[in-house]
């Protein structure tokens, strides 16, 4: 099978015609998740050869594999997008058939989670994390092993694992690029994790417009059970674990682990106030620890490697926007931005430049072209305002109005508040109004002070991350490029 | 049962550990202003109103703003109730009350007796930095005794929670999201039409504001009684009573 | 007369009847039925002993739930934030102004579906259309049938 034709059947490259070049092929194929540079695709390789079979422009792509292959352009393995990567938590996205278990198993799948088992030792798992340094994929940062050791201190036989598959960032598709390449090496994760911390009943919460994920992982869960990798007596132990997927329902604050929890539990998905925290109180009242999918990840390979050759990790990232090439990679911790955007996504469409790269979807902010030296990691990117996030890494080009831009997350946030608290509820609407009356060009330096302010407000007065994070935008493109917003205000007004 | 020393305003209170920093406060005598909290229903910590700054014993770090109503006393706490933060977080939030709704007092039930009026008072609202939004809301009359204005609901949610906790009818609960948020009786149809409403009137007793009121009170004539409540929550949990 | 939905009870059954099963059932509910009417939510929240109003708080809360039945084909543009930087807004406002109605077809928009490098992209009946303009868009919509 090594020799095979392998052809990404994600839903990137579906959109793009995959799954009728699979079925109009004489050849052996083997369907596989993301190969990487999205916008090239359909994407297929050989061996360790990479495929684009994008069509020229105006020209349909196939209609046969073999026409499309006979068309198709290699992409160099010396090419950055690839070169560049540290593949850990994608190792074997692109390579394994994420139907077939057998596959998964024949690359190494849950061996770790064997020698865990096999080992009979949460602590040091819990203390292997803990000396990783690994922090929360999902946007927050917090530490993993710290969270873990919470969660296993909890008294009480009964706890609790989440995973939070509700990647709901608009331009941010990391966490669906591995539930759809390599749903395995999440599964191995969460045992793993469900192991550390004294869990029997897992639940992995995946959103529904991701509807090639939640597939894959129904078929990699039943295939794991078949296989006694997940369900009772694990790999002869005495660790029995079973995984619940849950599906939801279209609300952006579910990201928030809180609401998560509340949708688990069949409720509106609003927050509640923290403390108690979920590694207390959690789903159905348990200690449940709650982690990211990119964050579950990484356990198998940190696993393998061992805390000194893991060294500081990686990061993945969808890269898109105004880039000649996006997708999704996965670098090392600590990349500059203008390697990844750069270098790997090859800058701006020619007679462009950036402009600013906003990282962190609605709670994040911008990052402007003057910073693309700034190394890629939490601390640094908080020092400029934003945050890392889950990983969505959207590039601007001089065409973007930066006002526009924080109007439109200001306009997300206020859709998707859960409208419990008032200043969220009522001060979103508040800002996205200000921010539009800017941009008709009716505002003054008073509205934009009455903007500033009430950003403050609303961020310090929320009751959840949701809210706090959501004036993000705003006071990153203030801070940034205050200049968009003084082009705006009437003439009059313009004086300092 | 152990006792933690805490500091208030630079005044220190000792409550067993675990009361609330709210109770702390109201056993000091200092008043945290409250809208969606009421003694005898559970706390959501949704209006903001009672956030206060906190720091840890060293008192080095940046001080967390906490729900007072939600939030334990701890050995140690330093806690501050009005800094000038504090007061401007709250005069936005009743800002934002008032113009997310159409909150006309002249006419209301509840004209001068109404919690939320009490509140502008308090922060020193006397007008709105913020335009008002004059949203369409609609006024649900179908019930035989008792009436809804959604124009004058602040989502404080003591309603839900009073008809669910104490009642226990779940006649009320919150619909749709965000802005568009209200509180839906049944299956979002007219109050009048919900079996489940056993007419107790604990609902109007606990509002707020003059959005649920009784159909016989006109212009000024609503008092709400968060007492009955607690009286109710009181023989209920200590079987004691004080007819 | 209270009406019954056999093709729910595996659902409810799966959930043994918990409140907690509510989002999974209304999932379930609305891939059969289409949408969430007042006598299948009556249904559920007997079956899973819940007050009425309740149930309707929690379907009214998450976006994907219908309460009304659907057109024949549903257009959603994307307008998450690389497809808002490449035009979205623009897209959406043009077939906004075009009589889709008349073609049975439902628009709406989705907040980012993850297939970002096809921006700006609409899903029609759950096809993603990549690198769109309102025209082309029309055009293929009217080849509906």
């Amino acid at each position: 099978m090594s020799d095979c034709l392998r052809l990404c059947t994600a839903a990137s490259c579906r959109s793009r015609g995959a799954l009728a070049l699979l079925e109009n092929s004489d050849r052996p194929v083997k369907e596989v998740g993301c190969l990487g540079p999205c916008s090239e695709g359909p994407l297929a390789a050989m061996g360790d050869q990479l495929l684009s079979l994008q069509p020229a422009e105006n020209e349909t792509v196939g209609p046969t594999l073999e026409a499309a292959l006979a068309r198709s352009r290699q992409i160099s393995a010396e090419d950055p997008f690839l070169k560049l990567q540290r593949r850990l938590v994608l190792a074997r996205c692109g390579v394994v058939d994420p139907g077939c278990i057998d596959d998964a198993l024949a690359q190494g799948a849950y061996q770790q989670l064997q020698a865990v088992l096999a080992a009979d030792d949460p602590s040091a798992v819990i203390e292997t994390v803990r000396r990783s340094g690994l922090r929360g994929r999902g946007g927050a940062g917090y530490p993993t092993g710290l969270k873990w050791a919470t969660v296993a201190a909890m008294p009480g036989a009964r706890k609790a694992v989440v995973c939070n598959a509700d990647e709901g960032d608009p331009g941010a598709f990391m966490d669906r690029t591995l539930m759809e390449g390599d749903p395995h090496t999440l599964l191995e994760g969460i045992a793993i994790a469900a192991f550390a911390v004294g869990a029997k009943q897992g639940y992995i919460y995946v959103r529904a417009e991701y509807p090639l994920a939640i597939e894959r992982l129904r078929t990699a869960i039943a295939a794991a059970e078949a296989h006694g990798w997940l369900g009772k007596a694990i790999s002869g132990s005495r660790f029995s674990f079973a995984i619940e997927l849950r599906v939801g329902a279209g609300a952006y604050v579910c990201g928030e682990e809180t609401a998560l929890i509340h949708s688990i539990e069949g409720r509106r998905g609003v927050p509640r106030p923290r403390p108690p925290y979920p590694a207390e109180h959690g789903v159905f009242g348990l200690p449940t620890l709650i982690n990211n999918v990119e964050t579950f990840g990484n356990i198998p390979a940190l696993l393998q490697l061992g805390v000194e050759a893991y060294g500081a990790g990686t990061k993945v990232f969808s890269l898109t926007g105004h880039v000649q090439r996006s997708g999704v990679l996965e670098v090392p911790m600590g990349t500059p931005l203008r390697t990844i955007v750069e270098t790997m996504g090859g800058g701006a469409a020619p007679g462009r430049s950036i402009k600013a790269v906003q990282t962190g979807g609605p709670s994040g902010g911008c990052v402007p072209a003057s910073a693309l030296d700034t190394p890629v990691d939490y601390d640094s990117l908080k020092a400029l305002g934003t945050i890392m996030g889950s990983g969505g890494m959207v590039v601007l080009d001089d065409t973007t109005n930066m006002v526009d831009l924080a109007a439109f997350f200001i306009a997300f946030s206020r859709e998707e508040s859960c409208g419990k608290c008032i200043p969220c509820r009522s001060g979103t609407v508040q800002l996205e109004m200000l921010l539009r009356k800017l941009l008709e060009r009716r505002g003054s330096a008073a509205d934009l002070s009455q903007l500033e302010s009430l950003c403050h407000t609303v961020a310090d007065a929320s009751l959840c991350g949701l809210g706090q994070s959501a004036p993000k935008p705003v006071l990153s493109t203030l801070r940034h490029f205050r200049s968009d917003y003084l082009e705006l205000l009437q003439p009059a007004e313009v004086a300092r | 049962m152990s006792v933690c020393t805490l500091r208030i305003n630079e005044r220190d209170v000792a409550v067993p550990t675990g009361t609330t920093l709210l109770e702390a406060a109201r056993q000091a005598s200092i008043p945290i202003p409250t809208l969606c909290f009421l003694e005898g229903l559970s706390a959501v910590a949704a209006c903001r109103l009672c956030l206060v700054e906190v720091s840890g014993a060293d008192g080095h770090a940046e001080p967390r703003l906490l729900a007072a109503c939600v939030t334990a006393a701890a050995e140690g706490m330093r806690v501050q109730t009005h800094t000038p933060r504090l007061q401007e977080i709250r005069r936005t939030v009743v800002e934002l009350l008032f113009t997310e709704g159409n909150h006309v007092c002249a006419i209301c039930v509840a004209n001068g007796h109404c919690e939320l009026q009490n509140m502008a008072v308090d922060v020193g609202m006397d007008h709105s930095r913020l335009p008002y939004r004059f949203p369409e809301q609609s006024v649900d009359l179908s019930h035989a005794q008792f009436g809804l204005d959604h124009n004058r609901c602040i989502l404080c949610t003591r309603c839900v929670r009073v008809c669910d906790e104490v009642e226990g009818a779940h006649v009320w609960d919150v619909g749709w999201r965000g802005e568009h948020c209200q509180i839906i009786s049944g299956l979002g149809e007219p109050w009048g039409a919900v079996e489940a409403c056993t007419h107790c009137g604990k609902c109007v007793d606990v509002c707020p504001t003059g959005a649920l009121f009784h159909k016989a009170d006109t212009s000024e004539e609503k008092h709400s009684h968060p007492e009955r409540l607690q009286t109710l929550v009181h023989a209920r949990t200590h079987q004691e009573w004080s007819p | 007369m209270a009406e019954i939905y056999p093709e729910l009870e595996p659902v409810l059954q799966r959930h043994g009847h918990q409140p907690d099963g509510l989002i999974e059932v209304l999932n379930r509910a609305q891939q059969l039925y289409d949408q969430l009417s007042p006598p299948l939510l009556r249904h559920v929240a007997r079956q899973l002993h819940l007050p009425f109003s309740r149930v309707q708080g929690t379907a009214s809360f998450y976006h994907l739930f219908r309460f009304a039945p659907p057109a024949r084909h549903s257009c959603l543009v994307c307008t998450g934030t690389a497809c808002h930087v490449q035009g979205a807004a623009q897209l959406l406002a043009e077939l906004k102004a075009a009589p889709l109605d008349e073609l049975g077809v439902e628009l709406g928009s989705v907040r980012c579906i993850g297939t970002c490098s096809g921006a700006p992209l609409v899903v029609v009946d759950g096809a993603v259309w990549n690198h769109v303009e309102a025209g082309a868009v029309l055009k293929r919509l009217q080849e509906l049938e």
